[in-house]
């Protein structure tokens, strides 16, 4: 009785797998119709558009930040780095 | 017929187009090529009665095409003025030993302790490079150091991006190792122990007078409580991203980090209060916290061009084994006043849940813990920032900007207990600063 059920949840995860692999792929191919062709990237190739544009004014902030709050990284590597206090 | 000539012209206008914006890009580089960038930023950053920061910036960057990047950056900041050492006021006046076991402070009756003796200056030299290996493939190799009075910190970190589907996609994992010594000024507490206060228990004669038995007693019994040698942490970061192109106007990034530090993570300058059952302070421990850390983050970052503006707009969950959580808001919108101005308001929001060894105090009828840590950074808290930056691009290309910003943290009671005498008094006050940055690119 035992080892049926586990048989049967073992098809379950093995579906589970599989419908999640499915769902994955749907996702990794849906990115392919995102986006934009190479002459449509005007606005994307503004340097204020660039996700480390302020790059100083970001690592000024994340010092501050990380000499004051119990948290730090997420955008980079959090590190170490000084004792500030 | 019309149509494979309709097609035909198609295929013409986007190789012609192609070809534009390549040479377009080529003459960009070859301008690149030869020129160093440079931006350079100054930053001051003061809190009210406590710590002052002013902290330079050069970063030099420079181009020398197929994507190959140098950046060198320097970054000197120094610091003064008073910090809040985990002690608690109390009604009365306290005496406290300074960390180097030279001398006292005293604070006045409901005033928070802070050590005013913090002076520091920090000097940090990184570089990094950039370097295509493969089709759309990057690798960036970095190195840093950095070097303050009690404490040197190296580090490395490699990382490699790949680039798909016509570059809408960008896969990027990275690998840090930082190593940092910790030296501290007379030497390292010994966790929860005792600080030694000289209040006249080891008889009279201060130091250098004939009779300086007294001093000599107090230095013995304050280096029983220190380890004299330097200690060190490691810590190693993983780091997953994806960015993502979604439309002609729109970015987003999203990232997965994994961070674990091992080895001396206490702050050696942090006290807790040993008080009675009325809250009265009996003695002041040294902090003691846990050798390990496991922080997890997820951040999601999302960039929008409007026809005059540019939204940024970020969230950063984090979570670690200290049972500290945090929630970030961080958002940006530069709004083009001209084709050479632009201003940006700046907002942020932060909020943590206290670690599992945070205490504001110790009870002295409780056995003491293992771990406790009365730092209100590791407390439960919330934080805003709010700013304005004003930029301007002269004609011969040269860029300045200025920004100033209000930070506010205000410290939670995370459901402790004010017993006796400190029901009356602040356990939480909120820190506030002002941080006013000038910054130059040319």
């Amino acid at each position: 009785m035992n080892i049926i059920k586990i048989q049967t949840s073992n098809k379950y995860t093995k579906k589970l797998i599989s419908v999640f692999f499915i769902i994955t792929a749907m996702q990794l191919g849906g990115c392919a119709n995102l986006g934009v062709q190479p002459w449509e990237r005007d606005l994307l190739a503004k340097d204020e558009m660039a996700l480390n544009a302020d790059a100083i004014d970001i690592g000024l902030d994340e010092h501050i930040y990380f000499s004051k709050e119990g948290t730090s990284g997420g955008r980079s590597f959090a590190g170490g780095g000084c004792g500030c206090n | 017929m019309q149509l494979s000539k309709s097609k035909k012209i198609t295929a013409l206008l986007a190789t012609a187009t192609c070809t534009l914006l390549n040479a377009g890009a080529q003459a960009q580089e070859t301008k690149s090529e030869n020129d160093w960038q440079f931006d350079t930023a100054i930053l001051y950053y003061g809190e009210t009665d406590r710590v002052s920061l002013l902290e330079g910036v050069i970063s030099a960057t420079k181009d020398f095409g197929d994507q190959r990047v140098l950046n060198t950056k320097l970054v000197i900041d120094t610091l003064t003025g008073a910090s809040a050492t985990g002690a608690v006021s109390q009604p009365y006046a306290q005496t406290f030993s300074r960390p180097s076991g030279d001398g006292q402070y005293t604070t006045s009756p409901n005033e928070l302790p802070l050590d005013d003796t913090f002076k520091d200056t920090r000097v940090q030299l990184s570089a990094n490079w950039t370097q295509p290996i493969y089709k759309d493939t990057r690798v960036n190799l970095g190195g840093n150091i950095s070097r303050e009075y009690d404490y040197l910190s190296v580090g490395t970190s490699v990382s490699a991006e790949s680039d798909f589907y016509n570059k809408n996609t960008t896969a990027l994992f990275g690998l840090s190792y930082q190593f940092d010594s910790i030296d501290p000024v007379g030497g390292r507490p010994i966790g929860l122990s005792t600080m030694v206060v000289n209040n006249g228990q080891f008889g009279a004669g201060d130091a250098g007078d004939a009779g300086d038995a007294g001093e000599d007693a107090f230095e013995a019994a304050f280096d029983q409580t220190r380890i004299t040698d330097t200690d060190d942490k490691s810590t190693v970061d993983a780091l997953f991203g994806l960015t993502q192109v979604i439309n002609r106007r729109m970015l987003v990034q999203l990232n997965y980090s994994y961070s674990t530090s091992s080895g001396y993570l206490n702050d050696p300058y942090k006290l807790l209060s040993l008080v009675n059952t009325n809250g009265e302070t009996q003695s002041v421990l040294h902090e003691n916290r846990p050798d390990s850390r496991a922080k997890h983050s997820v951040f999601a970052q999302t960039k929008y061009a409007f026809d005059n503006a540019v939204a940024d707009v970020s969230y950063r969950f984090a979570t670690d084994d200290w049972e500290i959580t945090s929630h970030t808001i961080d958002s940006k919108l530069r709004y083009n006043l001209s084709e050479s101005d632009y201003i940006q308001p700046h907002f942020r929001y932060y909020q943590q849940s206290e670690a599992d060894f945070y205490r504001p105090y110790l009870d002295n009828t409780d056995a003491l813990p293992i771990f406790a840590s009365a730092d209100y950074r590791l407390g439960e808290m919330t934080a805003i920032t709010v700013g304005l930056k004003y930029g301007h691009k002269m004609n011969n290309g040269h860029e300045w900007g200025v920004r100033a910003e209000y930070y506010q943290q205000d410290p939670k009671n995370a459901g402790f207990e004010n017993i006796g005498v400190l029901a009356s008094q602040d356990l939480y006050p909120s820190v506030k600063a002002f941080i006013l940055q000038f910054s130059y690119s040319f």
